[in-house]
């Protein structure tokens, strides 16, 4: 998902309004039985019935035992072992419904997801404690906040004999190395996507086409920058040769200066359309996130021949998701055997193939829809090769840094 | 009251023209651009790519969207059922009634009104979070959060609105009507029933009507006392952005929308109904109905309990 962290509070004026929904339609969604969402909101005693029957699991005793334990227990789960039902949180339109429902009738239990929009939403869920949640999806610094709190238990890895599938540059990750908390769910990198109706096809494949001024005043008025503080001055910092994740002052001063020259060749800093603006011709160099760029080139009558995304070969960010289980999950089990499952290769692939993101899974390769696989094989794709790209990690206090250039930079 | 019926002249007449009209325009563009657009068969939301159906189509094939506008209405449903009773029965106690501590108590009720949301949802948050612990120490039984959670926070806030709307009704209220009845040996209940209840029935509707808007369009608080299987619709489509915005969600508003002119409408003419049953309210001839009935029961009933005498003259 795009990893933004600011929330734009535009739509949620949209959503609110108000109202009053959907008596009609309510009527008319109510009785699809197919799925368990609508039931097991009214349901407290199926919740229930299925936590008391995992009292046992150690995973639920280690948290009881609070908030505390350092020494956290793995639960101990058998290989395709369900503990109850499955409560998944995890970001919208991240999985297929149907796909959940497969994982629910295999095992004989019913699967439920609710949605957040921030990893900040769901942090503050877990952390309270007693969330009901059994499996979330935290991006990759999410992670790294979370196991340093304490509010996501290590895992069962002989749970996940399917954890050979994860492909080696998804393994020896700095915020979980030995995947001890956290399995990658899917994953994107931030780049550029051109119009080579406009832009030509031998563009150069750098920043340089957004950041020196003798090869972007060319398409003067017809770029966007993403409006994110890490990713448009971690693009810039990639261009100069330093890393996206600097701590020095210098560095990001340089930076600074160069996003604010290159201002005057920009349509936009827009984070929400960047794709948009792109297939509909207001811009013809895009900096956004590969998945929503590489989805709207497709739907795009253009396509990928019109349309290219490329990471530039100074590099630039990779972010992953992860699934992970809260430190009280109710149903610790059913939530191993959940990432097993998705570590198979084929769900892995039906995973891929309907959120049109990058797949952690090796053994999903052979599965994929073409056009998905030629994207993630196409050598040109990330121009600088793995070792370009860089996770966003947290400077801490030196992140109020990142903000502050880059409102300067903006002016 | 007073003859406020001249009109406008001149330079005023065209600037208050102006600025109505500029008030509608601010109000009212917005949601029509909204309406025109989901109908557009371009998946950007703001370039028209000609008309279609297609987004309502996915609006009615699409689960996740179905299930939570579901949760939404059972959620504002009950909320209001309970938070209308509440709050109305807080705005009578502190309307008609004395009693120790009824300023403190008067001042907490607007608490939940003047709280900004997030401050609301992170006490919630934390709230069950400990109810939760304590109930399963205590009696050994593990709840998650969820449904109720979610209805519980919304009573909380929603009897604050309700009752506010409630005590304006009661405050522009005649108390005399009730001293009449209770005159009338009218028990304290019939008088309630009969009178009392007929005459704020506009502002329990408006009361009611408020409370149900407030809870279908709550995002910030939902999204904290939710648990698995209670993602609302504003909660889903508040997540559904960060796949980018398309006609789909505008689709979804204009079906929100429909529905919330409907209620509008329907709670006009019940306010309009409820205008002509205040009109019988008032003690007009045929209002002694009424008392009448009070009458018949207050005879079979033995005299103890009446003490209107001394109300009255309180």
């Amino acid at each position: 998902m795009k990893r933004t962290r600011t929330t734009t509070r535009r739509t949620l004026r949209l959503a609110a309004v108000p109202l009053a929904l959907a008596l009609v339609a309510g009527a008319c969604g109510s009785d699809d039985d197919s799925s368990d969402a609508g039931d097991s909101g009214s349901g407290d005693t199926e919740t229930t019935e299925a936590t008391e029957g995992t009292e046992a699991t150690e995973g639920t005793e280690a948290a009881d035992g609070g908030d505390a334990g350092s020494d956290m227990a793995t639960a101990e789960c058998a290989v395709d072992e369900v503990d109850g039902d499955l409560a998944l949180y995890n970001w919208a339109e991240y999985i297929d419904p149907d796909q959940l429902q497969e994982f629910a009738d295999q095992y004989g239990i019913s699967a439920t997801m609710d949605v957040y929009d921030s990893n900040e939403v769901m942090q503050q869920q877990i952390s309270a404690g007693n969330s009901g949640y059994d499996l979330v999806v935290p991006s990759d610094y999410m992670v790294s906040i979370l196991i340093a709190s304490e509010r996501i238990q290590p895992l069962n890895q002989d749970a996940i004999p399917n954890l050979a599938n994860l492909a080696t540059e998804f393994q020896g990750l700095d915020y979980d190395p030995d995947s001890t908390y956290s399995v990658p769910y899917q994953a994107g990198t931030t780049g550029l996507a051109v119009d080579t109706a406009v832009v030509g096809t031998d563009f150069p494949r750098s920043w340089g086409i957004v950041f020196d001024p003798a090869l972007a005043d060319e398409f003067s008025g017809a770029i966007s920058l993403l409006n994110d503080p890490r990713e448009t001055m971690g693009a810039a910092l990639k261009y100069l040769g330093y890393s996206l994740n600097t701590t020095s002052q210098d560095e990001l001063d340089e930076a600074r200066d160069l996003v604010s020259s290159a201002r005057g060749n920009l349509a936009a800093f827009n984070t929400d359309s960047a794709d948009e603006l792109l297939t509909s011709g207001e811009t013809a160099i895009g900096h956004g996130y590969s998945g929503d760029m590489f989805t709207q080139i497709l739907e795009t009558d253009g396509g990928t021949d019109q349309y290219v995304y490329f990471v530039p070969e100074e590099g630039g960010t990779r972010w992953i998701d992860n699934m992970a289980i809260p430190f009280d999950a109710p149903h610790p089990c059913t939530a191993h055997t959940f990432i097993n499952w998705l570590m198979d290769g084929e769900q892995g692939a039906a995973l891929a193939n309907w959120n049109y993101y990058t797949t952690p899974n090796e053994a999903a390769k052979p599965f994929l829809d073409e056009d998905l696989l030629a994207f993630l094989e196409d050598p040109e794709v990330i121009a600088g090769g793995e070792e370009s790209l860089e996770l966003i990690v947290d400077t801490g206090d030196f992140e109020i840094n990142y903000s502050d250039a880059f409102t300067e930079a903006k002016g | 009251m007073s003859e406020s019926t001249a009109k406008p002249k001149g330079l005023t007449k065209w600037l208050l023209g102006g600025n109505a009209v500029l008030v509608y325009l601010f109000f009212y563009a917005p949601i029509i651009l909204l309406l025109i657009f989901s109908f557009s068969a371009n998946r950007n939301v703001g370039t028209w790519g000609g008309f279609t159906l297609s987004w309502y189509e996915e609006f009615l094939d699409n689960e996740p969207i179905q299930d939570a506008i579901w949760v939404s209405l059972r959620v504002a449903i009950a909320s209001t059922v309970v938070s209308v009773v509440l709050g109305t029965m807080a705005a009578l106690a502190l309307e008609r009634f004395t009693f120790r501590g009824k300023r403190v108590f008067d001042a907490l009720l607007y608490l939940p009104i003047i709280i900004p949301d997030v401050t609301m949802a992170v006490m919630m948050l934390l709230f069950f979070s400990q109810a939760l612990d304590l109930i399963d120490t205590v009696f050994g039984v593990q709840f998650t959060k969820g449904f109720t959670t979610i209805v519980v926070s919304h009573i909380a806030f929603n009897i604050s609105f309700v009752s506010v709307v409630v005590r304006a009704r009661l405050a522009g209220m005649d108390e005399k009507l009730e001293e009449a009845a209770l005159d009338l040996y009218a028990t304290r209940w019939k008088t309630f029933r009969h009178v009392t209840l007929p005459l704020i029935a506009p502002g329990v509707a408006g009361g009611a009507l408020l409370a149900l808007t407030l809870s279908l369009d709550d995002v910030v608080v939902t999204q904290f006392a939710a648990g698995p299987g209670s993602t609302t619709l504003p909660v889903y489509v508040f997540g559904l952005i960060r796949r980018g915005v398309t006609p789909l969600i505008n689709s979804v508003s204009v079906v929100m929308l429909s529905v919330s002119i409907v209620l509008v409408l329907l709670s006009l003419l019940l306010q309009r109904s409820g205008g002509s049953g205040e009109g019988r309210a008032n003690p007009d001839p045929d209002e002694s109905e009424d008392p009448l009935d009070v009458d018949d029961t207050g005879i079979v009933d033995d005299g103890h309990d009446r003490r209107p005498i001394t109300i009255t003259g309180g």
